[in-house]
């Protein structure tokens, strides 16, 4: 193999898995490190930089991130990434003042957003921190969009959600709330210098089954009914409750049913249990609360006495895998299973819809009824507007829909300055070493031993009575301590000098996890079935030395390193170092390296 | 004096021996010697070694001296039996613990200091004894402890870190172990563990006194341009007769080669030294011819490594004395102390 240049712009940055699994890119090892040291404030302000909404996406992210942490692949279970962030967010002095301020001088440029959901409000901070002059359009009277309407208060309460979407309006946007946009064309016409398009993907799927109609008193689009309970105008349900869908929001559909008098809530899902959508910990929560959830039954008729739902048939399926592993769902052909229930929740996916635009005034649509975008710039064929979030395509999370805001706020401001928008600035980096002094690191690389901390949370029976009362507490500074000491600080990167080697093995002998041997270069493949501790994900890459003294080369495997530092420790001869390696991602106005 | 601890996580495919143990049930605490110090290899290197073969920690009894190469038994095995004695008295009171008790694996770990200065006579007659042991010297050629003073192994003419020239004649504890009736003896480098490991296994299964010198740099002391113990030295020198594959009884022997290429060497107890050569006209069964080659290759500058020589069929210390096959400790007091007749028979016997 080559010598592996840690230069290259992804190398390190790939080691830090939680980080390059955020679509934001949040710095996490230095957030969790700052979070150790009891330094809330500074480590807010790095994910408020990155994801923009640390308070909400530390109570209810995807976290794609803690999937794809270390921790898992060396112990039993990540870091909880996500409720770390939570505490920066809830220990933080007043940091309002720390936040950056607009310029005086406002740019002549004027940018329309229209929704006021994750993706538009963090496109609205980047422009508007760089000087833009922004308006935000949304129907609704507060922002926030489907964090608002269709999360539930016991996941994220209003204050969380009012704060951080202050920071944003604070900077001069101008926001027009209960303001409906029902044309793209006249929009257009009003002449801003760009349009983003944030809004989500608002439509909830139906199910078409016979009785649908002559029932539909009692049966509910789930996110419709999420936002109606919302804002308030829903205030309790039926006794018998069946929820359809496996996805996130299913859970919080039967979740807040649960809190709204639905003493019988089930969940009845087409799939297997372990190929639903939701994630595992909101599966658990609900599990937790006293709702079972029954699989592989598609519903086949809602049940109804002259219009009053009276239960649910369902057809018993079972999955079948084609020779490309592609799964379909069958009839079992057994007898069908009738569930009786007095309401019914239907969650079984989201649609984008935009009939608002018009579809003659140059914005091109694909088959599926989402726009032409370009995937990089998120610019659609009308080069002023962009889209980003659910709307750009179809339903992610609102982690994603950060990373689409930064993006289009990067593509924006190219766009008009007349730039390249092709032409993405880079990350801003550093790469430093740690050592301060003999066995002393600025960093604790000491691996805990610790299992994973739970999340406190209030007692079950008081959060089952009110749906507005957050049931999670939160870690408090001790807990969060403790599983910030889990972190293994993957980001204080490895470097090995060649010549510096003397090849006496010291490294390769005292590492814990045996991924450093010194042999004979190769292939990729026949070198990682050789090394020391064979590498057999490929996900990970060697890092690889050039020719030593004696010819052969220093391999590293970077899936089981556990950023010790024992190597550097034992290294006679400084050929090893530890140096942090910090990674910014790139936001509206960072200016593209010359070179 | 550790001022680090080593993470206890496992990588999850962590490989475990016959007995259900990890390389990391086989290590000892943190080592406080230099980093980079080649000791530090030598101790890895028996790890390895008492891990593929599946000893029992508790089966083995570690003995040293006085020095850094002392220290290391410290950071291996340290759920084995240990004795850390005086200056160069390890093989004695090794002799006395393997006379008492015969079922432990003997490993005496000493250095260049402890075993050809002060302990120079007694690691002579642990050799003539035919004692059955491992011995280990962690051979660099200076006295680390009291800050790189030459000992006794260093060569004529080398120089120390600060420009010092050694005048005095270099002892070679290999050929000593030679001319001395050693069973087995070997010469390895800290820096080429996949030669040392094997060599070190046919060590621990060898029956007889065992002897190996490992060349072994010390970075801070003996680790300069021209030193004759340095890393890049010893690389350039190496003078390989063989390789060794050690090969417990139950595993197979996969190894091909043409004829005349491989050396197979079966032991008492039916593990097999197959021997790759190097050198086509080198015979490790030759004592002789062994001293011989090794003054030869000396004389060039070279130095010479490898499984110099092997007696496979050579009778150990307690053959020797015909002493009883039971460790004492399990022989009860009655047998140990038969009484006042019995010693009036033996006194009457030699009247």
């Amino acid at each position: 193999m080559k010598p592996t240049d840690i230069g290259a712009p992804d190398y390190l940055h790939k080691v830090v898995d939680c980080q390059w699994a955020c679509p934001a890119h949040t710095p996490v090892p230095e957030y969790i490190r700052l979070i150790a040291a009891g330094r809330y404030s500074d480590a807010y302000l790095i994910n408020w930089h990155s994801n923009v909404f640390p308070g909400i996406l530390g109570r209810v992210c995807d976290r794609p991130c803690e999937p794809a942490c270390r921790r898992g692949r060396v112990d039993a279970a990540p870091v909880a990434i996500c409720r770390l962030k939570r505490v920066a967010a809830d220990l933080k002095d007043d940091i309002r003042h720390l936040l950056p301020k607009p310029p005086a001088r406002k740019k002549p440029q004027r940018i329309a957003c229209i929704g006021a959901g994750p993706a538009t409000l963090t496109v609205a901070r980047d422009l508007a921190m760089i000087g833009y002059q922004v308006s935000v359009f949304d129907s609704g009277k507060q922002p926030g969009g489907m964090m608002r309407s269709q999360i539930p208060k016991f996941r994220l309460p209003d204050s969380v959600l009012d704060e951080e979407c202050a920071y944003i309006t604070d900077f001069g946007v101008a926001m027009h709330y209960e303001h409906w946009v029902g044309s793209l064309r006249e929009v257009l016409a009003e002449g801003w210098d760009a349009l983003f398009v944030g809004t989500g993907a608002p439509r909830g799927r139906e199910a078409h089954v016979p009785g649908r109609q002559e029932a539909g008193a009692h049966i509910h689009i789930g996110i419709d009914w999420l936002a109606n309970v919302s804002f308030g105008h829903t205030t309790k349900t039926e006794k018998r409750v069946i929820v359809l869908g496996g996805g996130n929001t299913a859970m919080d559909c039967c979740r807040s049913a649960r809190r709204m008098g639905g003493a019988d809530v089930k969940v009845v899902v087409r799939s297997g249990f372990d190929e639903m959508k939701a994630s595992p910990w909101e599966k658990e929560d609900a599990i937790n609360e006293g709702i079972p959830i029954f699989n592989m039954l598609a519903p086949k008729e809602f049940k109804h006495d002259n219009g009053k739902l009276t239960g649910v048939l369902f057809e018993k399926m079972r999955a079948e895998y084609d020779a490309r592993g592609r799964r379909s769902l069958i009839p079992t052909g057994e007898p069908d299973e009738l569930m009786e229930c007095d309401e019914v929740l239907v969650a079984i996916g989201q649609e984008n819809a935009f009939p608002w635009i018009e579809r003659d005034i140059g914005l091109e649509f694909d088959k599926w009824g989402l726009p032409v975008l370009d995937p990089v710039t998120l610019q659609s064929s009308l080069p002023q507007v962009f889209f980003g979030g659910d709307a750009a395509f179809g339903p992610k999370n609102i982690i994603t829909a950060v990373a689409h805001g930064h993006a289009a706020a990067i593509s924006i401001d190219r766009y008009c300055r007349g730039r390249d928008l092709q032409k993405r600035p880079p990350p801003l980096t550093t790469l430093v070493s740690q050592k301060m002094g003999i066995h002393e690191w600025s960093y604790d690389n000491n691996v805990s031993e610790e299992t994973r901390k739970q999340v406190p949370t209030k007692a079950r029976e008081m959060t089952l009575l009110d749906i507005k009362l957050e049931l999670e507490i939160g870690f408090d500074p001790f807990l969060a301590c403790a599983e910030a000491d889990r972190c293994l600080n993957c980001d204080i990167a490895t470097v090995f000098t060649d010549p510096a080697c003397i090849e006496c093995d010291a490294c390769a002998d005292i590492c814990p996890t045996e991924c450093i041997s010194f042999t004979a270069n190769g292939e990729e493949d026949e070198l990682r079935g050789r090394l020391k501790a064979p590498a057999k994900n490929r996900a990970q890459a060697l890092y690889v030395s050039g020719a030593l003294k004696t010819g052969r080369v220093m391999v590293k495997d970077e899936n089981i390193c556990l950023h010790c530092g024992m190597c550097a420790e034992r290294c006679p001869t400084g050929a090893w170092d530890m140096r942090k390696y910090f990674l910014q991602s790139a936001t509206a106005g960072t200016e593209a390296r010359r070179t | 004096m550790t001022y680090f601890a080593k993470p206890k996580l496992l990588r999850p495919d962590t490989p475990k021996n016959a007995l259900g143990y990890t390389r990391r049930d086989y290590e000892g605490a943190i080592s406080s010697l230099c980093a980079g110090c080649g000791h530090d290899s030598i101790s890895a290197a028996v790890v390895q070694a008492c891990f593929d073969l599946d000893i029992q920690p508790h089966r083995v009894a570690k003995l040293s001296g006085i020095g850094c190469s002392s220290k290391t038994p410290d950071y291996f095995l340290g759920n084995s039996h240990g004795f850390n004695t005086t200056h160069g008295r390890m093989p004695s009171v090794l002799t006395g613990a393997a006379l008492a008790n015969r079922d432990l694996i003997y490993l005496g770990v000493s250095g260049d200091g402890d075993s050809a200065s002060i302990g120079i006579g007694q690691f002579a007659h642990a050799m003539r004894r035919g004692v059955n042991m491992t011995y280990i010297v962690e051979n660099n050629g200076v006295y680390g402890l009291t800050k790189g003073q030459f000992s006794a192994t260093a060569d004529r003419g080398s120089k120390n870190k600060r420009g010092v020239v050694n005048s005095d004649s270099p002892i070679d504890l290999v050929a000593l172990a030679l001319q001395l009736g050693a069973t087995y003896v070997a010469r390895g480098f800290s820096g080429d563990k996949a030669q040392l490991i094997p060599l070190i296994k046919g060590a621990l299964r060898h029956r007889g006194p065992a002897f190996i010198d490992v060349i072994s740099p010390s970075v801070n002391f003996n680790n300069h341009a021209v030193s004759t113990k340095s890393y890049d030295y010893v690389r350039e020198h190496n003078d390989a007769v063989n390789r060794l594959d050690f090969i417990l009884p139950r595993d197979p022997v996969e190894a091909a080669y043409a004829p005349g290429e491989l050396r197979r060497v079966v032991q008492h107890d039916g593990s097999v030294l197959l021997l790759r050569k190097l050198k086509t006209d080198y015979d490790p069964s030759d004592r002789v011819g062994a001293m011989n080659h090794l003054q030869e290759r000396h004389a060039l500058g070279e130095i010479v490594t490898g499984l110099l020589f092997v007696d496979s069929t050579a009778e150990s210390m307690h053959a020797h004395l015909n002493t009883v096959e039971k460790p004492l400790n399990q022989l009860g007091d009655a047998y140990l102390c038969p009484g006042n007749a019995a010693l009036d028979a033996l006194n009457a016997s030699l009247r």
